[in-house]
């Protein structure tokens, strides 16, 4: 950010917001930021893999710990909702998944409300934790508050490509093994090659069609969280450049987010269902 | 160039989830007049799809200020 001039520019504000935390090994050892600039593959985004880290812990300990509470007494509010939500996701795996399979329902709990706590760092103001963290690194408040910060955090770690590609490969990965496992392998590689037309003088075309849908499948999940989420966010900064009147309409987009939010986590739990039911049934 | 690339992105962007909502939420409402019984299940569905139509639009209103704000006219 530092590198155009000294003034605060609104396009060097929102490159700053819209950067990663990069960690890397260089020759001097552990580096950051802009010495990462060309370490290639193994950047590491640290502030995406610590906020999704944390958040999966918020998840599976609150979870946890409702789940050991549990009574057949007068339930409080914090377990209604738990079980609110396991009850909704068990309806939705149930509806749409056919097949028996002990795995379905836990993943889809999980990715519904980990994606959903990530996506939920949106509404935190864009500012509060990337100056605090400049605040903690030790710079002062002129060098903040003129956009000279070195120190770069992005909260929102579905707006980091890392993150939504992680989600979906795991996700793809797993459709791959059910698709070999309850298929047999020579069930998984015929639906790819003899699928949509049965005839052996086609079986290459059937190839291509088959195997472009499959790929597609990770691609698209992934953009699409991606996609929302980055131009929320982007939008929400944007907002922030205005000045006084930002405060209204902030509002009025974050509550826009109360639907966007929770929608996109749903979204992404139940195409991971329906891909996963889509590769366990035979045809 | 910028401003007619960013216009044309939104404005489509616009055109095709407008159009996407209007049949999506002209078919739900017929649906659950015909059947209202069936109105939860389908209520559960148009969102799935209003999310698949929102992303896309979303995307693009993203791209284009971007290309607005970020990369300059």
């Amino acid at each position: 950010m530092a590198a155009n001039g000294d003034t605060l520019t609104s396009q060097s504000y929102i490159q700053h917001h819209l950067t990663n935390a990069k960690a890397c090994f260089t020759d001097e050892g552990l580096s950051f930021n802009y010495a990462c600039s060309d370490a290639g593959f193994w950047t590491w985004h640290i502030d995406t893999l610590a906020w999704s880290i944390i958040l999966g812990l918020v998840f599976i300990l609150s979870f946890r710990s409702v789940a050991k509470k549990a009574s057949t007494g007068v339930p409080g509010k914090f377990q209604c909702a738990v079980e609110m939500i396991v009850e909704f996701v068990g309806k939705s795996v149930k509806d749409t998944y056919h097949g028996d399979s002990k795995l379905i329902a836990p993943l889809a709990l999980t990715i519904f409300m980990w994606v959903f706590l990530l996506n939920c760092m949106d509404w935190i103001p864009v500012d509060w934790v990337g100056t605090l963290s400049s605040l903690i690194a030790g710079e002062s408040w002129q060098t903040i508050e003129s956009g000279q910060s070195h120190v770069y955090h992005k909260i929102v770690p579905t707006t980091d490509l890392n993150m939504t590609f992680g989600l979906s490969f795991g996700v793809f990965a797993l459709m791959i093994f059910y698709g070999i496992k309850i298929k047999g392998v020579g069930g998984f590689l015929k639906e790819l090659y003899a699928h949509p037309f049965n005839t052996p003088w086609l079986y290459w075309f059937n190839l291509i069609l088959e195997t472009i849908a499959l790929i597609a499948k990770p691609v698209s999940l992934a953009l699409r969280l991606f996609g929302n989420l980055y131009a929320a966010e982007l939008i929400f900064i944007l907002i922030a450049t205005i000045g006084l009147y930002q405060l209204p309409v902030h509002f009025v987009w974050a509550a826009f987010h109360l639907l966007v939010i929770p929608l996109q986590a749903f979204i992404f739990m139940m195409l991971t269902i329906v891909y996963l039911s889509m590769m366990s049934e035979d045809h | 160039m910028t401003l007619i690339a960013v216009a044309i992105l939104i404005g489509l962007g616009a055109l095709g989830t407008a159009l996407g909502f209007g049949l999506l939420g002209g078919k739900f409402l017929e649906a659950s007049a015909r059947q209202p019984e069936l109105a939860p299940q389908l209520q559960v569905k148009m969102f799935i799809v209003a999310g698949l139509i929102d992303a896309i639009a979303m995307i693009g209103v993203g791209i284009a200020l971007y290309m607005l704000f970020v990369i300059g006219v």
